[in-house]
């Protein structure tokens, strides 16, 4: 069998170099991979359908994220807030302006990353540990706006919002929703990989890996932070105004800080600076809370349950989960999933003669 | 205007306020000794006060004992976390240091809301006088004693880092740890001592405000509320840290009062802080005391 990466440097070109995919069978094994998942709805059932839908829109958020924070190396703790507001944003546009949910996913993502400018461009002089605790302050001020906003976010009550129509067909269920996702997982997910090709992608990795340097070559710092956080929101907006038309509703508790520390798990443990990382962590963190759950299924009932109180604290195992997860991952595997798929891939590479 | 209700906030937040002083202190010295952002911090006074609040109530030691046992343990589990966490991030990102202590972080508050449940207990109480009069203003003791507590550590935090042989060796390996290396001090010893010194000092934060409010996950966010407090003082500087407390404890009062006679808008008390903090950031980002860090390729 052919492998999925060559077996080794045989690139003579700068177009070669940038190739997002080096072997034919890398460019087979996902077209085969995307027409496996346009059949999923025809063969899995509900469950596993809404945990794949999850998937889709937590990975485009958490992709803009891994720009801002893998690729630009700007730390980001309000990712949660500018979700909320994607959801929000689209909510809002086709209640209050009528605006066909088709074209408000695109517009909500915009709006968002207009006002992730808004926030970026002062946090553009900070980094590091400042930036963090800026964006820390950035979330809990947005959070306390959406509980204040009655007129935008409906206050403690919520907001309801309605599925997406397009020529009449509505993507009202599971199945047809989830085409609707996995489009644009597609569109955002090449997106991000053909800017990290480009000029402007190097800058960010520039940026990241010695400021200092990227400034004296002529890299307007500034800029590329900015376009970062813009670009980070966008990609937010549009996974939180997914989110808002699969739930139909949106509640101004949901965008909580424990919410954008999980985008950074995700990220963390799909890891930094990798395009299909950012989806491998999402999916990570969408089957967490499942495995517990799973888990103390298992044990339900048993004298273990019993003397743990595990049915009356599901919620608190999952946060302990999902601590325990990022710290781990952090210790003993600190580039994340990418690299588990790295090693893997480079096993075969060689099957049967690798050494 | 209502001056005795101002006067009331501006006595609670000096209050307050030095406890902020104290936590934002810890949190400054790990910061110093080791270069770690702690985002558990709030979580020490969390698991302090828990601790002291089983102590006292499940063992039913008196209250010196109970504190005294809570102290140890929050030494070695501030020495037990330092080295199994964050000894093998040494030299990782700053991110990756970062997201580790959040990760501790959520742990923690969960685990001792799976353990404890997530209503506030109140601590049994201690004083046989619930309230003194001090210039004709109502004040409770444990106001006092957390006031008197916070005003020792500090003084104790002074004489350490100026007099003491460990004090000293921490100073130097904060200015440069190569440096205190070669001079015979042990990195990693102070790095430990220094989270074991900042856990129990939380700790001791944390217990006084559990005898005042009762225990519950409510703590944890005075380790939130840190972060507009170091970076006002500036995050290297101990006595700016204390400074810092002080006025974020007077700001967010001060924010209630306005709030609660003219603006009505609610939750002014717990979001003026993070106001504050960015317009600091974005005026003044290395704070009034902290150094300014002039980097070179």
């Amino acid at each position: 069998m052919n492998a999925m990466t060559p077996c080794g440097d045989f690139r003579t070109s700068y177009a070669a170099d940038t190739t997002i995919f080096p072997t034919r069978n890398s460019r087979l094994a996902l077209l085969i991979g995307i027409v496996l998942l346009c059949g999923a709805p025809l063969v899995l059932g509900r469950y596993e359908l809404s945990l794949l839908i999850n998937i889709g829109f937590m990975g485009i958020a958490a992709l803009g994220l891994n720009i801002l924070v893998g690729f630009t190396g700007q730390i980001s703790i309000g990712h949660a807030a500018f979700f909320g507001l994607g959801a929000f944003t689209s909510a809002y546009l086709h209640e209050r302006f009528h605006i066909p949910v088709m074209l408000c996913i695109p517009l909500a993502g915009i709006v968002t990353a207009l006002i992730g400018t808004i926030f970026g461009a002062p946090a553009a002089r900070l980094k590091g540990l400042y930036l963090a605790i800026a964006t820390l302050a950035a979330q809990f001020i947005l959070e306390d706006f959406f509980a204040r906003a009655r007129w935008f976010t409906g206050g403690v009550a919520g907001r309801m919002t309605e599925s997406p129509v397009l020529f009449g067909f509505a993507f009202d269920r599971d199945e047809s929703f989830f085409y609707l996702t996995l489009f644009y997982v597609i569109i955002m997910f090449a997106g991000a990989a053909n800017l990290m090709r480009s000029r402007d992608g190097r800058a960010l990795v520039a940026v990241r890996d010695h400021y200092l340097s990227a400034e004296m070559m002529g890299i307007n710092l500034a800029y590329y932070r900015t376009l970062s956080f813009s670009i980070a929101s966008l990609y937010a907006g549009i996974g939180g105004a997914l989110y808002a038309h699969y739930l139909l509703f949106v509640s101004v508790e949901a965008f909580n800080i424990l919410f954008s520390i999980q985008f950074l798990g995700m990220v963390i443990i799909g890891g930094l600076g990798s395009v299909m990382g950012s989806l491998m962590g999402a999916a990570f963190m969408v089957m967490l809370p499942e495995v517990t759950q799973w888990g103390a299924d298992l044990l339900a009932g048993g004298a273990i349950d019993r003397a743990l109180r595990l049915g009356n604290s599901l919620s608190y195992l999952r946060e302990m989960a999902l601590g325990a997860t990022i710290m781990l991952f952090l210790i003993f595997e600190p580039d994340g999933l990418a690299r588990r798929w790295r090693l893997i891939k480079a096993y075969w590479k060689l099957y049967p003669y690798s050494h | 205007m209502d001056w005795s209700l101002l006067l009331q906030l501006t006595l609670n937040g000096l209050i307050v306020g030095t406890l902020y002083g104290v936590v934002a202190m810890s949190f400054v010295l790990i910061y110093k000794a080791s270069q770690v952002v702690n985002f558990a911090q709030g979580e020490f006074l969390l698991v302090g006060a828990w601790m002291c609040w089983w102590f006292l109530t499940e063992w039913q030691l008196p209250f010196y004992a109970g504190f005294l046992f809570t102290l140890v343990f929050m030494t070695i589990f501030g020495v037990v976390l330092q080295v199994v966490v964050l000894r093998p991030l040494i030299g990782e990102p700053v991110i990756s240091v970062i997201m580790a202590t959040i990760g501790l972080g959520i742990f923690f508050q969960a685990l001792m809301k799976w353990i404890f449940g997530v209503f506030a207990k109140p601590f049994p109480p201690i004083f046989a006088v619930e309230r003194v009069n001090v210039l004709g203003l109502e004040v409770q003791t444990v106001y006092l004693m957390s006031l008197g507590i916070s005003l020792l550590i500090m003084a104790a935090f002074g004489w350490f880092f100026t007099a003491s042989k460990h004090g000293l060796a921490m100073r130097a390996t904060a200015f440069d740890q190569q440096v205190a290396q070669s001079l015979g001090v042990s990195v990693p010893k102070v790095f430990a001592m220094s989270w074991a010194i900042s856990a129990t000092v939380s700790a001791v934060a944390g217990v006084v405000v559990g005898v005042v409010n009762g225990v519950s996950s409510a703590l944890s966010f005075y380790g939130i509320k840190v972060f507009p407090a170091v970076i006002l003082g500036g995050l290297d500087s101990i006595l700016g840290a204390v400074l810092g407390g002080i006025i974020v404890g007077l700001l967010e009062n001060w924010a209630h009062y306005i709030d609660s006679e003219w603006l009505n808008w609610g939750n002014m008390f717990q979001i003026a802080p993070f106001y504050a903090l960015v317009l600091i950031l974005l005026i003044k980002p290395y704070g009034l005391f902290g150094t300014k860090n002039i980097e070179r390729v």
